[in-house]
């Protein structure tokens, strides 16, 4: 069966649990609410491999039926803080709380946490009934409880009929279900996901991108995933983090991290950015003015700039905040003259390089949303074309 | 660029490297095989070479397949001297093998588990005692297991013994013998496959709430089991006829088919029994090996 249609089938039945998709749970942030118990809690933990610092003095409160993300680029320590979840590293210092107990010292066996590996570490001896029904074995619950289970997820994961086969016998993406399978099966207060659509095309990773938040939301779980693909953070999560270095440097919804992110790093790391440095003129109120090399005068309108005039800041401008014309705009706060110099074609949409204060200039990225069938493309290499945005496309970055 | 090699010849090499292999089979295993069954189905006589009827030629050739006949096999079956050693030679060897893997798998676990640095020197170590000839090792022996050796001295220096253990020459210092000599072969397949074994199985089966026993049990056990079956196969098949290790190590009751075999052939110059003895211990070894292999090619059958 077509799994999205199936999606759409159950989406009603689910009983409105999720108010719309996406990350948009407008009902759930039990993260601004100070009385919330968070379910998982990182304080202070450091943990080194040698000289090199993983992980590095990290607070971190993950909520019950949260869907976290952990993002980062390879070697910030997203692995590791999640491997010290499952008890397979030990941290250096500080403790790991889950529902208010330490489990900082419990061995991963005994540890109500459950992971779902990046390789899948599906038993290639065992068969797929087998593999999902391996957890429940080890808590030796009934075999008529433990077959109704496995029956049953099975079918969540539509894999009836297929438990017989061998691992080695299932296409990846039925191998990544099983994977699941097998930790979902155990109802874990905390599923923990190293890259889980990592091995998977780029179809079928959409598409189960969406399946695992439906069964996130259907079966009130809380899930961690990490992941180095922002577009996978951004879809799946409730809140995410972006880490580096072994640190934490923003924690909030996708949509924070993207329209106002905490620093330069996160502003560069997640999505497309053209940075902008100068000096500030003039603050009054919430609208900033500088100076800058690149574009000139800019304003911008900022809450409560922490910046005065004199300092040397950095302005960060999402590259679809910018509008492109030929004609010089007429009200524009911010404006600048420049060239085109290459054009990308990507059917959606259209990136258009353009560059600012001549050769030896700033090259300024532009995306264009293609929202007619227009074949006829109104930019071509080489236009003089000017470049516009409102006071409130740009952010003042700390560095 | 090179021009394109034709064809023909291309396949006709080909086929002449597939073939090598088996020209080395038909040379030093079938032509010798069918030699010595020639010679079991003759009699022993006293004659250069010792057995009749010799060939006289391609002319007379129904006459002597008239003189062949299976007498000296109604022997191995008659006398139970026979088939005792051949009993023995499978107690003997079944219990080198298991001892063996007794020691041999936790020694390949425990290098398996070694740091990477390490295991190059561990392996090094395991394969150490072939840079020695072997019947020197074997011969090494004596002096340690012999009354008042090695063995003694130490074990009533420190007060565990009052007397010698008279070891040497019994079927104990056979095993001592043959678990020392073949250990080696047990271990070094075992930990080829112990290392490559997926470490993140025995996360995930530690994730799922297995004991550290449990996933022994569960994952690393069965998934060792190829090399469990190698290993065992590289011990029993030459320990069952071994000659050396019994006939220094072991004593005159020591019954084992090697032997047998040697003093047919140098004793008693009865070269037909002695190839009659040699062709029931190669059918003997090479049945169970040919039922495994089916077993493991239904096994994968299955599985496709």
């Amino acid at each position: 069966m077509d799994p999205r249609q199936e999606r759409q089938v159950s989406r009603p039945e689910a009983g409105g649990r999720r108010a719309s998709p996406g990350s948009v749970r407008r009902d759930f942030q039990p993260w601004n609410d100070p009385t919330a118990k968070p379910l998982v809690e990182f304080r202070n933990v450091t943990k080194r491999f040698g000289a090199v610092v993983a992980v590095d003095r990290l607070s971190l409160a993950i909520h019950q039926r949260e869907f976290f993300a952990l993002l980062g680029p390879s070697g910030c320590g997203k692995t590791t803080l999640m491997r010290m979840l499952a008890g397979f590293e030990q941290p250096d210092e500080g403790e790991i709380l889950l529902d208010g107990v330490d489990i900082t010292a419990v061995p991963p066996h005994k540890r109500p946490v459950n992971m779902m590996f990046q390789s899948y570490a599906l038993f290639p001896h065992l068969s797929v009934g087998d593999n999902i029904a391996y957890g429940l074995k080890r808590e030796g619950l009934p075999k008529a409880e433990i077959a109704a289970r496995v029956e049953a997820m099975l079918g969540r994961v539509r894999l009836k009929g297929m438990e017989k086969r061998r691992p080695d016998q299932l296409s990846g993406g039925q191998r990544q279900r099983v994977a699941l399978a097998r930790a979902l099966v155990k109802q874990p207060k905390l599923l923990l996901l190293d890259e889980p659509l990592g091995a998977l095309d780029k179809k079928l990773r959409e598409e189960t991108q969406y399946e695992l938040m439906d069964l996130q939301a259907d079966l009130g779980l809380t899930f961690m995933v990490v992941t180095h693909d922002q577009d996978e953070a951004m879809t799946m999560a409730d809140r995410m983090a972006v880490m580096d270095h072994g640190r934490l440097l923003q924690i909030a919804p996708p949509d924070l991290i993207y329209e106002a992110p905490a620093s330069r790093f996160v502003a560069e790391f997640v999505g497309d950015i053209n940075l902008i440095e100068g000096r500030v003129t003039a603050v009054a109120g919430d609208l900033v003015t500088l100076e800058s090399k690149s574009a000139g005068v800019i304003e911008l309108d900022e809450d409560a700039p922490s910046c005065r005039p004199g300092d040397a800041i950095t302005v960060g401008l999402r590259p679809e905040k910018i509008a492109l014309s030929h004609d010089e705009p007429g009200q524009a706060n911010n404006k600048v003259a420049g060239e085109i110099w290459d054009i990308g074609y990507l059917g959606d949409m259209t990136m258009v390089q353009v560059m600012v204060g001549g050769d030896q200039g700033k090259l300024f990225k532009v995306s264009l949303t293609n929202r007619t069938r227009r074949i006829e493309r109104p930019f071509a290499w080489e236009d003089k074309v000017w470049l516009s945005w409102d006071v409130e496309a740009g952010m003042v970055l700390a560095s | 660029m090179s021009t394109p090699v034709p064809r023909s010849s291309g396949t006709g090499r080909g086929l002449l490297v597939a073939a090598i292999p088996y020209l080395w089979l038909v040379a030093f295993f079938l032509a010798p095989f069918v030699i010595v069954l020639r010679i079991a189905l003759s009699d022993a006589a006293t004659d250069q070479p010792p057995y009749a009827p010799h060939f006289p030629g391609i002319s007379q050739l129904g006459e002597f397949l008239g003189a062949l006949d299976l007498e000296n096999f109604r022997l191995l079956g008659d006398d139970p001297l026979y088939w005792q050693s051949y009993l023995s030679s499978l107690r003997i060897a079944a219990l080198t093998t298991l001892i063996a893997l007794a020691i041999g798998y936790p020694l390949a676990y425990a290098m398996a588990l070694a740091p990477k640095r390490w295991q190059g020197i561990l392996l090094v170590l395991v394969i150490l005692p072939f840079w020695t000839s072997f019947l020197i090792r074997v011969y090494a022996w004596i002096g340690i297991l012999r009354p008042d050796g090695l063995l003694d001295m130490a074990l009533m220096g420190i007060g565990l013994t009052a007397e010698p253990l008279r070891l040497l020459n019994t079927d104990t210092a056979v095993l001592i013998g043959m678990v020392y000599s073949y250990l080696p072969f047990m271990v070094l397949p075992l930990f080829s496959t112990l290392q490559k074994l997926d470490g993140t199985l025995l996360e995930a089966a530690s994730d799922l709430g297995a004991t550290p026993l449990t996933t022994f049990l569960t994952v690393t056990l069965p998934l060792s089991i190829p090399g469990i079956l190698a290993g065992s196969a590289l011990v029993f098949i030459p320990a069952i006829g071994e000659f050396v290790i019994p006939d220094l190590l072991g004593g005159s009751d020591t019954l084992m088919v090697g032997k047998v075999l040697w003093n047919e052939f140098f004793s008693n110059r009865d070269w037909p029994l002695a190839s009659a003895v040699a062709i029931v211990l190669l059918v003997v070894l090479v049945l169970p090996l040919m039922l495994l292999q089916r077993a493991r090619g239904q096994g994968e059958g299955s599985v496709r």
